[in-house]
């Protein structure tokens, strides 16, 4: 029964399409339904910018949406989906534009060289480096913490319920770009990797290690309005070499400081006109980003507000974004 | 318990215990001799993870020419996703004036006025706390849901109803399909069906389907044979039979399946939007990044009030007499909220106007940061005691056993409790897990869950007692335990993450929250159900109230006892899956590592496919005891 009623679902589907078969982005069936609810982005169309989970993200996709809605009269939609997921979203188009992306060499290769649904639009003015962090009194009283061939020396530090008779090494969000797992077996630290879930995780450990004198070793990245009210230290591992990381797997260096840069869908390129015009143009500063991250963490604001107070402040920065 | 009588009697005279001590003491020994050898470590790139990996990669490079895809996975997400969007666009373009005004005459036609009025005002909710167009995006992924898990269930339903063979061929299908945790199948899922509204629908039609399957089947089996032979004997045809006998009579059973359809595709809200389905749960995932329980509650609320609206109009279906008609009245009363609603379309703003919300998010925050800094001595307490005295040991005790010797105390015991038969199944399932090489960290998921399961039954215990004993307590607990049944689990996690830390204590926490309210309702039910005649037998020969509960009202609820214990195990074991995002490691994490890192697909995927074994296994072990076959009915209000 089950059987014969999609059957029948699938000679109905072919029907409408006239036998071409489907593909995922719908665009091989001629009449193939694209979604009413914007998934082609027009002129004055839905923009959708992914949402990913930290909040630096978000300061600058609210920022881009704030100025899209208000300046060029789109409709934006903000969803949450993590990193390497919003890359799919590219080829179903459920996302249009990836605001802040670190990295991802294989990502690109796969969707921007062999699948062709993804288009580079240009860095975001950003630098971004990821890293180990310790709050600072423990830079002070420990001699030689910051060294990573001293961590073992220290790791009994680090115990905690999760960790057992290891160091614990807090993480971010499941998602996150992670090397923490080879690093540890490479460099052969005596620490396990205990995932917090979030950003809001880290950020509220790394405060209370440094108010309430506790010991912590933990994942983050610059830029962070963190950093200007809580006094962290990077913990030094092997430098950066070009290459180092090309195996994941076999990573047993730092990571390097990356270009941040947008990312948006094909589809979105040739159709989304000033829209995309305005998300090419898009570039600030770590300072910028981290204004509006800090009112929207801190200060209470939703994103929307926090973009809205920037973009009041800042009009000589934005309006260069701003296609004629 | 039934082989230990038989020994007993039989000449040596040993005591009750002398052989499950016996055996106990063996496998102690046999523990401290092999400990720390044969242990499965576990190993993050072994060869079962990295096939599976590369088979997604290959899935994923031909998704585009592999005719599996192009002639019917594909077509399937089209139409889906074509439903949805006119869903979506209709909901949309009715606008809140008009989705109030059909929400009110629907429920006026399915229940009268008080329903109506229910629906309106949940309707109005959503708006009032500031969620409108969530709610909508959310009404309209659970309407497509369960529309097309009902097209499905009911005729699959029907045919199970009337062949014993069907229902025996789609039975251990549909308790996969429960016992999986919801979480393990959307890797899988999205390399499937992608990301997006579809793929949601899709996933939450495979947690609504079973019991629209399972109820309908009912339904039609429990219509009465006298009726089908007289229709028989009169000359209709098996159609005739089927529409004008069995339908007509299952009518107010079948209107039960879409009420428990609804509620399983609402609780399936947050787990749809992990893969950018759009709606309320994307809220939660929000509050949950951003450790902010302000945001999350109002989208809670607003999940409980649909719920609460869908199973009022639902449940007035399942009580109405089969007998009368609607009146004109009716149709008329209906009619004006209808009318008055899509007339004021035009006039009314469609998003629901922003001086009407109220925003608590600030508020709830505090509230929640308040709790944080004052329990903190407290809390820390409760994790490290539980952490250091329970947890710790036991799992240390798990993971250096020799893999053998926790296959042969499982067998033991699951003989024991239920049977030769269930005890092989738990051992192929545990064997299974070993294949599959991810050992270790399954005898870690297995700790956290046989701690909270521990927890969970004391204090189901204590409330359930209570309950039964005092009904002014029951009554002041039964919509506290409606409204945690109701809740998306999600919810509880952050309160929990606040309280406890990133740890699996937090996992914990928040899967007693999830597994408490049916163990309380069962062992309630239990000690209640104990006949008058026994209890008072009892009392008139001088029982104190402490030998009455102890000696009586206790041992003869053992079977719903035991039933409670089983399903908090299913239960709780999908929640510390769940816990994986907030520190419970293990099989959880791995899941959650495999759907969001993509190197790590194979190890999820292997690790989703290891919870599902170390369910069934956990069920076959304690399922024995109560003697019902498929003991799961979550969620039932």
């Amino acid at each position: 029964m089950k059987i014969r009623l999609l059957a029948g679902l699938v000679a109905l589907g072919l029907a409408a399409t006239g036998c071409g078969g489907a593909t995922v982005d719908g665009t091989a069936g001629s009449s193939a339904p694209t979604g009413g609810a914007g998934a082609s982005a027009g002129p004055s169309g839905t923009v959708k910018i992914a949402i990913n989970p930290w909040v630096g993200y978000e300061a600058s996709a609210n920022v881009v949406a704030y100025l899209l809605e208000n300046e060029l009269g789109h409709d934006v939609e903000l969803p949450e989906i993590k990193e390497q997921l919003a890359w799919e979203g590219f080829e179903t188009g459920d996302v249009d534009v990836i605001i802040e992306n670190w990295g991802h060499p294989d990502l690109k290769k796969q969707f921007i060289e062999e699948k062709k649904v993804a288009v580079e639009a240009g860095s975001t003015g950003n630098k971004g480096v990821i890293g180990w962090y310790i709050p600072k009194w423990m830079a002070d009283e420990y001699p030689g913490i910051t060294d990573y061939r001293n961590l073992n020396k220290y790791a009994e530090l680090f115990r905690t319920s999760e960790s057992g008779d290891q160091g614990q090494l807090l993480f971010g969000d499941p998602s996150y770009v992670s090397n923490e797992d080879a690093l540890i077996r490479n460099l052969k630290l005596d620490y396990k990797v205990v995932v917090g879930g979030s950003e809001a995780a880290l950020i509220k450990s790394a405060q209370q290690a440094q108010e309430q004198r506790r010991p912590l070793l933990f994942y983050f990245w610059d830029p962070h309005w963190l950093f200007s009210e809580t006094e962290l230290v990077r913990v030094n591992l092997p430098p950066y070499t070009e290459g180092c990381d090309a195996d994941p797997k076999k990573v047993a260096c730092d990571y390097p400081e990356m270009d941040l840069d947008k990312i948006v869908s094909k589809r979105f390129a040739d159709t989304g006109g000033k829209a995309y015009e305005l998300v090419k143009n898009f570039s600030w500063t770590n300072e910028h980003q981290n204004a509006v991250a800090d009112d929207m963490t801190n200060g209470g604001m939703t994103g929307e507000e926090a973009a809205k107070k920037w973009v009041e402040a800042n009009p000589s920065v934005w309006q260069a974004w701003i296609p004629k | 318990m039934s082989s230990t009588a038989v020994s007993a009697a039989s000449g040596l005279r040993l005591p009750r215990w002398a052989a499950p001590a016996g055996v106990a003491v063996v496998l102690a020994a046999a523990y401290v001799v092999f400990r720390g050898t044969a242990t499965l470590p576990h190993d993050d790139e072994a060869p079962q993870f990295l096939a599976v990996t590369e088979l997604r990669e290959w899935i994923d490079d031909h998704r585009n020419d592999n005719p599996l895809f192009l002639y019917f996975l594909n077509y399937i997400r089209l139409f889906v996703g074509a439903l949805h969007t006119l869903f979506q666009s209709v909901l949309h373009a009715l606008g809140w004036p008009g989705i109030t005004g059909v929400m009110g005459a629907l429920a006026w036609l399915a229940g009268g006025w008080r329903v109506a009025l229910v629906a309106v005002a949940g309707v109005s909710a959503f708006g009032v706390l500031g969620l409108w167009e969530s709610s909508v995006d959310t009404l309209a992924l659970v309407g497509v849901a369960v529309l097309l898990s009902l097209a499905i269930g009911v005729p699959v339903g029907v045919w199970a109803g009337l062949s014993a063979r069907a229902r025996r061929a789609v039975t251990p299908v549909l308790d996969v399909m429960q016992i999986m945790p919801t979480f393990a199948y959307l890797a899988p899922l999205a390399l499937f069906f992608h990301i997006g509204a579809p793929a949601g629908a899709i996933a939450t039609m495979i947690y609504a389907i079973p019991p629209a399957i399972r109820i309908t089947a009912l339904a039609v089996s429990e219509v009465s044979p006298t009726a089908v032979e007289a229709s028989a004997s009169l000359g209709a045809t098996r159609r005739q039979t089927l529409v004008k006998v069995y339908l007509p009579l299952a009518r107010s059973t079948m209107a039960l399946a879409v009420n428990q359809t609804i509620m399983m595709a609402l609780s399936m809200v947050v787990i749809a939007s992990l893969i950018s389905a759009p709606g309320l749960g994307g809220d939660i995932i929000r509050g949950l990044s951003r450790a902010q329980v302000g945001i999350m509650l109002p989208a809670g609320v607003a999940i409980v009030v649909m719920a609460v609206v869908l199973d009022r109009m639902t449940m007035a279906l399942v009580d109405r007499d089969p007998h009368t008609r609607l009146r004109r009245l009716d149709l008329l009363a209906a009619g004006v909220p209808a009318a008055a609603g899509v007339a004021l379309i035009p006039l009314l703003p469609r998003v629901w106007p922003e001086s009407l919300t109220i925003n608590v998010v600030a508020e709830v925050n505090q509230a929640v940061a308040w709790a944080e800094t004052n329990w903190y001595a407290v809390t820390t307490f409760a994790k490290d005691a539980t952490t250091y005295a329970l947890l710790n040991p036991l799992e240390s005790l798990l993971t250096s056993a020799p893999w053998w010797l926790v296959a042969l105390a499982v067998l033991t015991v699951a003989w024991r409790v239920s049977g030769p038969r269930r005890a092989l199944t738990a051992l192929a399932c545990l064997l299974g897990i070993a294949l599959l090489g991810v050992w270790e960290h399954t005898m870690q998921t297995m700790t956290t869950v046989a701690v909270a399961v521990l927890l969970t039954l004391t204090i189901g215990l204590v409330l359930g007692v209570a309950a039964a004993r005092s009904p002014r307590f029951s009554a002041v607990q039964r919509p506290l335990l409606d409204a945690a049944q109701t809740m998306p689990a999600f919810v509880y996690l952050l309160p929990a993450l606040a309280l406890f830390g990133t740890t699996r204590f937090t996992a914990i926490f928040a899967s007693v929250v999830y597994a408490v309210p049916p163990v309380v309702r069962l062992v309630e039910d239990g000690i209640r159900t104990v006949p008058a005649p026994v209890v008072e037998a009892a009392v008139s020969t001088g029982s104190t109230p402490g030998q009455l509960l102890w000696k009586v009202q206790l041992p003869m609820a053992r079977p719903a006892i035991l039933l409670a214990a089983n399903q908090g195990i299913v239960m709780t074991l999908a929640m510390v899956v769940i816990g994986g995002l907030v520190g419970a490691g293990a099989l959880g994490y791995d899941v959650v590592s495999g759907f969001s890192q993509r190197t790590d697909f194979g190890m999820g995927f292997v690790a989703g496919v290891a919870t599902v074994l170390l369910g069934i296994m956990l069920d076959r072990i304690t399922q024995g005891a109560d003697r019902r076959p498929s003991p799961r009915k979550r969620k039932v209000t």
